[in-house]
C-alpha cells in the first residue's frame, strides 16, 4: 500500500441532504468513519517547513497528530492535540481552517488541489476520544494559588483548562446559567451541539475548575473584590463581546426585529427552537438577516429552520461575505437567498394605526437600496456606495440584525483604573496583561469580535503569562 | 440551587417571595432588579428587587402571575428551591440629595415603588405616595407605604377604596395646589407611566420612570429591552431600568411590551391545563 495518499482532492465531509437538515436542527456535518479518516490523514505528506502549526493559533503539533491517524492510534492523536488545545471537539467544527491551519497546507497549493482535511481530522479525533476514551482526567495536586476566570466561552475556558493543569485553583464566573459562552448562547446545535460543549466543560470541571454560574462580575463582585476579599492571586477577562450593534436607521424598534445575539440566544441558549419550550421566538414566513458573517449565516440557517423563506441582506459582494466559505455554501444548499449589493434603509411597519390592534407595529417589509462597489476602502475591502434612486422594499415579517458585537461596557464601568480603547476593548500587552496589576485580558473583551480559536490563543498566552507572574510575585 | 425562605399572598394574583441568595443581597439596593428561572429550560423572568435583608441573606421578589413561568413560580413553596437566581442588574435608582419626592405607583408596581420610598423614607426626604389598583381585592402593601409616607393617597379605578379614579388624579390636585417635588417617581403599567409623565411634564416637574421590558440576559448583550429615550436607543438593563419619564417613547415600549401576547396567553392556557389533569 501506497505510503501516501496523492488525491488532490479532500474526502468529502458526509452530511444530512440539504433539503431534510434544513427543517431538522441536528448536526449537518456528520464526520469522517474511521476508514475516511485514516485515507484522509495519508494525504499528509510531513512536509519539513510544518507551515500548519504556524497557522494554528494554538500551535496544535498537526503533522504528528495526523501521522497517528494514518496508524489508527486514533488515542494517540489526541494526546498530541490535547497538549495545545482544551476544546478539540469544538474546533474541529467552528475553525476557519481554510484561513489557518489548511490555508498554508503545502498539499493545498496548486491550483486544482485541496489541502489536508485537517479540522475534520480533529474533529474525528476529539469525537472518537469522546465516546471511547475510558480513562478519567486526574485531579492535579494544587499549588495552592487561585485564579479567577471572569466568563466561560472559548478565552475562559481554555485559560482556565490550562491553568488548572499546572496546578492552580480555578474559578470560573459565568453571567448565564449555563457555561460555554457564545458556544452555547450563539453558534446554532446544527453547527456545534450543546452536548459537546458540556463534555468540554465537564472535562475541565474533572481537573478541579469550580464553575460558578448566575455570577455577573462587575455587579455581584467586582474584580477588586475578587482580588481583595477573596484571595485571587490573578483575575483572567475573557467577558467577550456581546454588545449587538444596529444601524440606527428607522423602524429597529417594531416587532419582529431582532439582534443576531437575541434570536439565537433564545434559539440555542432557552432552547425555543423545540416545540415545548417555554421561551417565545417569531417563527417568521420571510426573514431578513442583515449582515454577511458567521452569525449571520447561524441566524439565516435557524430562522430556515423554523419555517421561514430567508433572505440574506448584504451591503457588499459575494466575495467580500466575511463568513466562512462552508457556511456560505452550507447556507446556500439549504435555500437560504442572498441578497447581495443591498443595504437597508429603513424597517417599514404594517399600516395598522389603532395600538389596541394585535397587528399594529409589527415589521411588514424592509426598503433597501442596491449598492456598488468602488475603490477598496482601508480595511482592504471596496467600499460601496448606494445607486440612487435604486430603493426597493422586500415584504418581510421578520429582520434580524448582525451587524457585528462590541465588548460590553460593565466591566469597564465597574472597573476603576481598567483602560479601554476606542470601541471598548480592554487595553491589553501581547500577553493579556492589563492596566491593572494582575487582571489578564483576552478573546473579544479584548479584540472585539474574532474568532473561536484566536480567543482559545489568547486564553492560552495569558495562562502562561499569569503562571509566570504568580510565581514572579 | 436557590432556597424559597418566604411566601406570601399579597392578593390572588400577587405573590412576595423571600429567597436565599447572599451574594445578591450582599449587594442589591432599590431599583435594581434580578432574573430567575423556574426550572431548568425555563424562561428567564427579570423581576425588581422588592426588598433584601443582608444579614439573612435573602432578597425579597413580587410577582403578578402573568403567564406560564410566573404561574410555575406561584407553584412553589418555602423550602423548595429554584435554579437560577442572579443579580443584582441595572442600575439601582438615583436618590442622592433628594428632600422632597413623590411616589406613584400602579399595581404590582407598588411592589418596586415600595423600597424607594422607603429609602427615600430612610434619608430623611418628605414622601408623598399615591398608590393605586383596580378595586380593593388588588390592594397590596398599602400599610408598608403609610409607614414611610408623609402624604399618602389611595385610588381604584372602580371607587371600591380610597378615592375613586386613576393616580393622576391626586397628583393633579397637588400639582395645581402648587405643590412642588424635587421629583416624582413612578412605577407601573406603561399606560399608566406614559399619562404620569404627560401630566408632569405640563407642570415641569422632573419624573422618572421604571421600566420593564421584555429581555433575556439583562447584562446587554440581546438588546430585547431596547427603548427609545430622548431620541436615542437605549438597553433597560444597562442603562436603566430607570430613565426620564419626559424623554421615553411609552408608545413604542407598550408595542413591544406585546411581542409575545399571544405566546403567554398560550402558555397560561397550557398551564392551566396541566393543573387540571393534576387534580383529577
Amino acid at each position: 500500500m501506497a505510503k501516501f495518499n496523492m488525491n488532490p482532492l479532500k474526502n468529502p465531509m458526509p452530511t444530512q441532504d440539504p433539503a431534510i437538515r434544513n427543517t431538522n436542527f441536528n448536526e449537518v456535518a456528520l464526520g469522517y468513519t474511521a476508514e475516511q479518516a485514516m485515507d484522509e490523514a495519508k494525504r499528509c505528506i510531513a512536509c519539513k517547513n510544518r507551515p500548519c502549526v504556524a497557522a494554528c493559533p494554538v500551535n496544535i503539533q498537526i503533522p504528528e497528530f495526523i501521522a497517528k491517524v494514518a496508524e489508527g492510534d486514533f488515542e494517540g492523536a489526541y494526546q498530541i492535540i490535547a497538549k495545545d488545545s482544551s476544546l478539540p471537539a469544538v474546533c474541529g467544527r467552528v475553525c476557519p481552517q481554510e484561513t489557518q491551519c489548511e490555508g498554508k497546507c503545502t498539499r493545498g497549493i496548486k491550483a486544482g488541489c485541496e489541502a489536508v482535511g485537517i479540522g475534520r481530522l480533529e474533529r474525528f479525533v476529539a469525537d472518537w476520544h469522546n465516546e471511547h476514551a475510558s480513562e478519567t482526567v486526574k485531579k492535579i495536586p494544587s499549588n495552592s494559588h487561585k485564579v479567577a476566570v471572569v466568563g466561560s466561552g472559548p478565552a475562559g475556558l481554555t485559560c482556565a483548562g490550562d491553568l488548572a493543569k499546572l496546578g492552580y485553583e480555578v474559578t470560573v464566573f459565568e453571567a448565564l446559567h449555563v457555561a460555554g459562552g457564545v458556544l452555547v448562547y450563539g453558534i446554532p446545535e446544527f453547527r456545534l451541539p450543546k452536548a459537546i460543549v458540556k463534555k468540554e466543560v465537564d472535562n475541565l470541571k474533572a481537573l478541579g475548575v469550580k464553575v460558578e454560574t448566575n455570577m455577573v462580575i462587575g455587579r455581584v463582585l467586582t474584580i477588586e473584590e475578587l482580588k481583595t476579599e477573596y484571595g485571587f492571586d490573578a483575575v483572567f477577562i475573557g467577558s467577550g463581546a456581546g454588545l449587538p450593534k444596529f444601524m440606527n436607521i428607522p423602524g429597529e424598534s417594531l416587532k419582529g426585529v431582532y439582534s443576531a445575539n437575541e434570536f439565537l440566544t433564545r434559539s440555542n441558549l432557552m432552547k425555543a427552537y423545540k416545540p415545548d419550550s417555554h421561551t417565545p421566538i417569531q417563527h417568521g414566513k420571510c426573514v431578513a438577516v442583515v449582515g454577511g458573517g458567521n452569525v449571520a449565516m447561524d441566524a439565516a440557517r435557524t430562522a430556515k429552520r423554523l419555517g421561514a423563506e430567508v433572505h440574506i441582506v448584504y451591503r457588499r459582494g459575494e466575495e467580500e461575505l466575511p463568513a466562512r466559505r462552508e457556511e456560505i455554501e452550507h447556507a446556500k444548499e439549504e435555500g437560504i437567498i442572498f441578497d447581495l449589493l443591498t443595504n437597508p434603509t429603513r424597517i417599514l411597519a404594517t399600516d395598522v394605526t389603532d395600538p389596541r390592534d394585535p397587528a399594529y407595529g409589527w415589521v411588514n417589509g424592509i426598503e433597501c437600496i442596491r449598492m456598488e462597489l468602488g475603490e477598496p476602502d482601508e480595511s482592504g475591502r471596496r467600499s460601496p456606495k448606494a445607486v440612487e434612486g435604486s430603493e426597493f422594499i422586500i415584504p418581510v415579517d421578520c429582520v434580524i440584525m448582525s451587524l457585528g458585537t462590541s465588548p460590553n461596557p460593565l466591566l469597564k464601568d465597574t472597573t476603576p483604573g481598567l483602560e479601554t480603547l476606542r470601541r471598548g476593548e480592554i487595553a491589553v500587552d501581547e500577553v493579556g496583561k492589563t492596566s491593572i496589576e494582575g487582571v489578564y485580558c483576552g478573546g473579544d473583551a479584548a479584540t472585539g469580535a474574532a474568532t473561536v480559536i484566536k480567543a482559545m490563543g489568547a486564553g492560552k498566552i495569558a495562562a502562561k503569562a499569569i503562571d509566570e507572574y504568580i510565581q514572579n510575585k | 440551587m436557590y432556597q424559597i425562605v418566604g411566601k406570601k399572598a399579597l392578593n390572588a394574583t400577587v405573590t412576595r417571595m423571600d429567597i436565599y441568595a447572599p451574594f445578591v443581597a450582599r449587594k442589591a439596593l432599590a431599583g435594581q432588579f434580578i432574573i430567575l428561572r423556574v426550572d431548568d429550560d425555563g424562561e428567564r423572568i427579570p423581576l425588581t428587587v422588592a426588598d433584601y435583608d443582608r444579614e439573612k441573606g435573602t432578597v425579597s421578589i413580587i410577582f403578578q402571575i402573568v403567564g406560564g413561568s410566573t404561574q410555575r413560580l406561584n407553584e412553589k413553596n418555602v423550602g423548595d428551591y429554584i435554579p437560577d437566581f442572579v443579580g443584582p442588574l441595572g442600575r439601582p435608582t438615583h436618590i442622592d440629595g433628594l428632600k422632597k419626592v413623590c411616589v406613584v405607583g400602579g399595581g404590582v408596581g407598588c411592589a418596586i415603588a415600595l423600597p424607594v420610598a422607603k429609602a427615600l423614607h430612610e434619608q430623611g426626604a418628605s414622601v408623598t405616595s399615591i398608590v393605586g389598583f383596580r378595586n380593593k381585592d388588588l390592594v397590596i402593601l398599602e400599610d408598608e407605604f403609610k409607614a414611610v409616607s408623609d402624604d399618602f393617597h389611595m385610588v381604584t379605578d372602580d371607587g371600591s377604596y380610597g378615592k375613586q379614579g386613576n393616580v393622576c388624579l391626586p397628583l393633579k390636585e397637588l400639582l395645581e395646589k402648587g405643590e412642588t417635588f424635587d421629583e416624582v417617581i413612578t412605577i407601573g403599567p406603561l399606560i399608566m407611566m406614559k399619562f404620569v409623565c404627560a401630566l408632569t411634564k405640563e407642570y415641569g416637574v422632573k419624573t422618572i420612570a421604571s421600566m420593564n421590558p421584555i429581555m433575556i440576559d439583562g447584562t446587554g448583550m440581546c438588546g430585547g429591552c431596547r427603548l427609545t429615550v430622548g431620541g436615542k436607543m437605549k438597553f433597560a438593563c444597562v442603562d436603566g431600568p430607570e430613565f426620564d419619564g419626559h424623554e421615553i417613547d411609552f408608545d413604542e415600549a407598550m408595542s413591544r411590551s406585546r411581542s409575545y401576547a399571544d405566546f403567554e396567553s398560550r402558555e397560561r392556557e397550557t398551564a392551566c391545563n396541566l393543573l387540571k389533569m393534576g387534580e383529577k
